[in-house]
């Protein structure tokens, strides 16, 4: 038997039991090829034998999958309507190359963008960045290319390169698929960075969550070191905390401080890491950067999605979702299209009740708002927010009280203590809205005494309970110093909003 | 706790490097299971801070611990992927099977957010846990 057997060593691909069906096929005397992840999750571990897959398998299915008769079999990978209705550019090797191969990643138009981008002047590479309109994929869509404008325009002969690869946010895992899936793509992005701005050193910040993809990114930087010199590039792992998303905060953590977030201005793109000029844009902007600097790349990439949100999002699909999974597409679609026609609706088959869509700290949405498009501009119209495109599915079982309540206690467990709005406030919004939910609290024999002048004598109703969580909210929302404080009130106010008998018992 | 040696070569070997504190901090860690006030004192010394400001970093984030907890540990997330997936519900009989032998922890996201509810035990991950799965990997940890 000389069939070439390709099966993802992906985490998740590997977490689903990915190492036992490679072990059945090496056992029946098969090579086996580990590549990327398509990032058809509901499948894994997927089997590709001559472009057929199958999923998700498992070690007994191994005879039948090597004589084609397997009833696991899905048909040709690169034609399932999950793949071919993607728009992939970020992920267009995932499934198909080895991620730690240099010649798959030459042969795939590796490193044609940071030859291209050495052939221009640095001026011309971020005026190419900044035409294809290309916005930070992190969560806040800053341009990238006024940003690294603003870095090379500074003054400084000491300027970096970070990669913000905290992706802390439930719901997605972009990051960590590119990291582990195509981490040379990352280095060719961070490496044109460098040469845009000037930078001779660049990190990546990794959270300590993702073991495989510090050790992929490891030996990729090693393999890949002598093709980006004279810039390094040197992988540094978070330690826990969710805060450490946060560029400023991030910042502070490679420095080797506590993880707290730093008044702006001074911006990080004139005052930075070590006080120098720095460029931090999310692995997923800068894994979008070669593509872009290849001949034509900006004007695709200009063509594609809806008004200032321009290109394609890897999109990931979570939660209670019957097919979940990483979709890139152009900005503009809808949550109907993605929820219904791609993902099949709820894993539970319950009809869906809610949607979160970037992270802890975004919006939960309702059935009535599914055909909200997909857009920065557009979402932030709707109070929400697209994040790092992350959306988790909720199915009619979910309590959005209780969701609401776990908002504020992640944001009492992550914030990093700097600013009082969100320190104090989410502990007071977890015993707000704790008390909400209980029906309130009776008055106590202290704020009964005489002296207690300006305290309350008479039990607060729940609608002023509520007015006074929407005060706190918009307290945290406008007087916070980072996301964290600021938009922990957009799932407390959205399930708030649209689930209010969630709230009463 | 530290053998005295292995914490200075552990110290040195970052020597000379940009914001090494962090590194450090996990190195030791990883080696003798906690950064306790010895340590702490050794590595402010190396790298000319107040043992007030190391302290600060170590009792800041998740990751480092000031005493070592020698029992076995599992990580469960519990963030919002995971609770749309059902881990909520597990939750009871994992701490019932892990009493007080194995340190069950919460985490919040593996990255596994399609696939939960996910749990990581050293740098294994599995996904797809049920009850059953989840309490067998409690009482095998």
């Amino acid at each position: 038997m000389n069939q070439i057997v390709r099966i993802s060593d992906d985490a998740l691909s590997i977490a689903c039991g990915a190492d036992a069906v490679v072990e059945a096929f090496e056992a029946a005397g098969c090579a086996v090829e580990r590549v990327s992840s398509w990032g058809m999750h509901w499948l894994e571990p997927l089997v590709e034998i001559d472009g057929i897959g199958y999923g998700p398998a498992t070690p007994a299915d191994v005879p039948a999958m090597l004589d084609g008769t397997s009833a696991k079999s899905i048909g040709k990978i690169s034609e399932h309507p999950f793949i071919a209705r993607q728009q992939r550019l970020t992920f267009a090797r995932a499934g198909k190359t080895r991620p730690l191969s240099v010649e798959d990643y030459a042969a795939t138009g590796g490193w044609v963008g940071l030859n291209r981008a050495r052939s221009l002047e640095p001026a011309q590479v971020i005026a190419e960045v900044l035409q294809s309109g290309l916005r930070g994929r992190g969560g806040a869509g800053f341009p990238a290319g006024i940003k690294w404008k603003t870095v090379a325009e500074a003054a400084g002969a000491r300027k970096y390169i970070v990669c913000n690869a905290d992706e802390g946010d439930s719901g997605t895992f972009a990051d960590r698929m590119l990291m582990e899936g195509d981490p040379f793509q990352l280095i060719e992005g961070m490496a044109i960075a460098a040469y845009a701005v000037g930078a001779q050193q660049g990190y990546v910040y990794v959270r300590s969550e993702y073991p495989h993809a510090i050790a992929k990114l490891n030996a990729a930087i090693e393999l890949a070191a002598g093709i980006i010199a004279p810039f390094r590039i040197e992988v540094r792992v978070g330690a826990g905390a969710y805060v450490c998303g946060e560029e400023t905060s991030l910042l502070n953590s490679l420095e080797g401080k506590r993880g707290e977030v730093r008044a702006k201005p001074p911006l990080p793109a004139l005052q930075g890491l070590f006080g120098c000029p720095t460029v931090v844009n999310n692995v997923l902007t800068l894994a979008a950067v070669p593509h872009i600097l290849t001949e034509g790349g900006v004007s695709l990439y200009d063509s594609l999605g809806v008004d200032r949100s321009k290109g394609t999002m890897p999109i990931q699909l979570a939660g209670n979702i019957k097919h979940g999974g990483l979709y890139e597409i152009a900005f503009g679609i809808t949550l109907n299209e993605l929820i219904y026609d791609i993902g099949g609706g709820s894993a539970s088959g319950r009809p869906v009740k809610a949607v979160q869509v970037g992270g802890p700290l975004g919006a939960y949405i309702p059935p009535q708002q599914f055909d909200l498009r997909f857009a920065y501009e557009d979402y932030a119209q709707a109070d929400a927010l697209i994040g790092h495109a992350g959306i988790v599915v909720f199915d009619e079982s979910a309590d959005m009280g209780n969701m609401a309540r776990f908002a504020m206690e992640f944001c009492a467990a992550e914030s990093c203590g700097k600013c009082t709005p969100c320190r104090i406030g989410s502990t007071r919004g977890v015993e707000l809205i704790d008390r909400i939910r209980e029906g309130g609290r009776g008055i106590d024999a202290v704020e009964l005494l005489p002296q207690m002048h300006n305290a309350r004598k008479t039990q607060r109703s729940t609608e002023e309970d509520i007015a006074l969580l929407e005060d706190l909210c918009e307290t945290m929302k406008f007087g916070s110093l980072c996301a964290l404080g600021g938009f922990t009130p957009y799932p407390v106010l959205s399930a708030l909003r649209h689930w209010p008998e969630d709230f009463r018992r | 706790m530290a053998n005295t040696q292995d914490l200075a070569q552990l110290i040195a070997a970052h020597a000379g490097e940009e914001g090494a504190l962090l590194p450090i901090l996990h190195d030791v860690q990883h080696a003798f299971g906690c950064v306790d006030g010895e340590a702490e004192a050794a590595i402010a010394q190396a790298l000319n801070l107040s043992r007030a400001e190391v302290h600060g970093v170590v009792s800041f984030y998740h990751d480092f611990t000031s005493s070592n907890d020698p029992r076995p540990h599992i990580e469960l997330c519990r963030a919002e992927a995971c609770k749309a997936r059902g881990v909520e519900a597990l939750v009871d009989a994992a701490q019932a099977a892990a009493g007080e032998r194995v340190q069950l922890k919460t985490v919040y996201c593996l990255g596994l957010c399609s696939v939960g509810p996910a749990a990581r035990v050293g740098d294994a991950l599995h996904a797809r846990l049920d009850e059953a799965a989840l309490v067998a990997l409690v009482e095998q940890a």
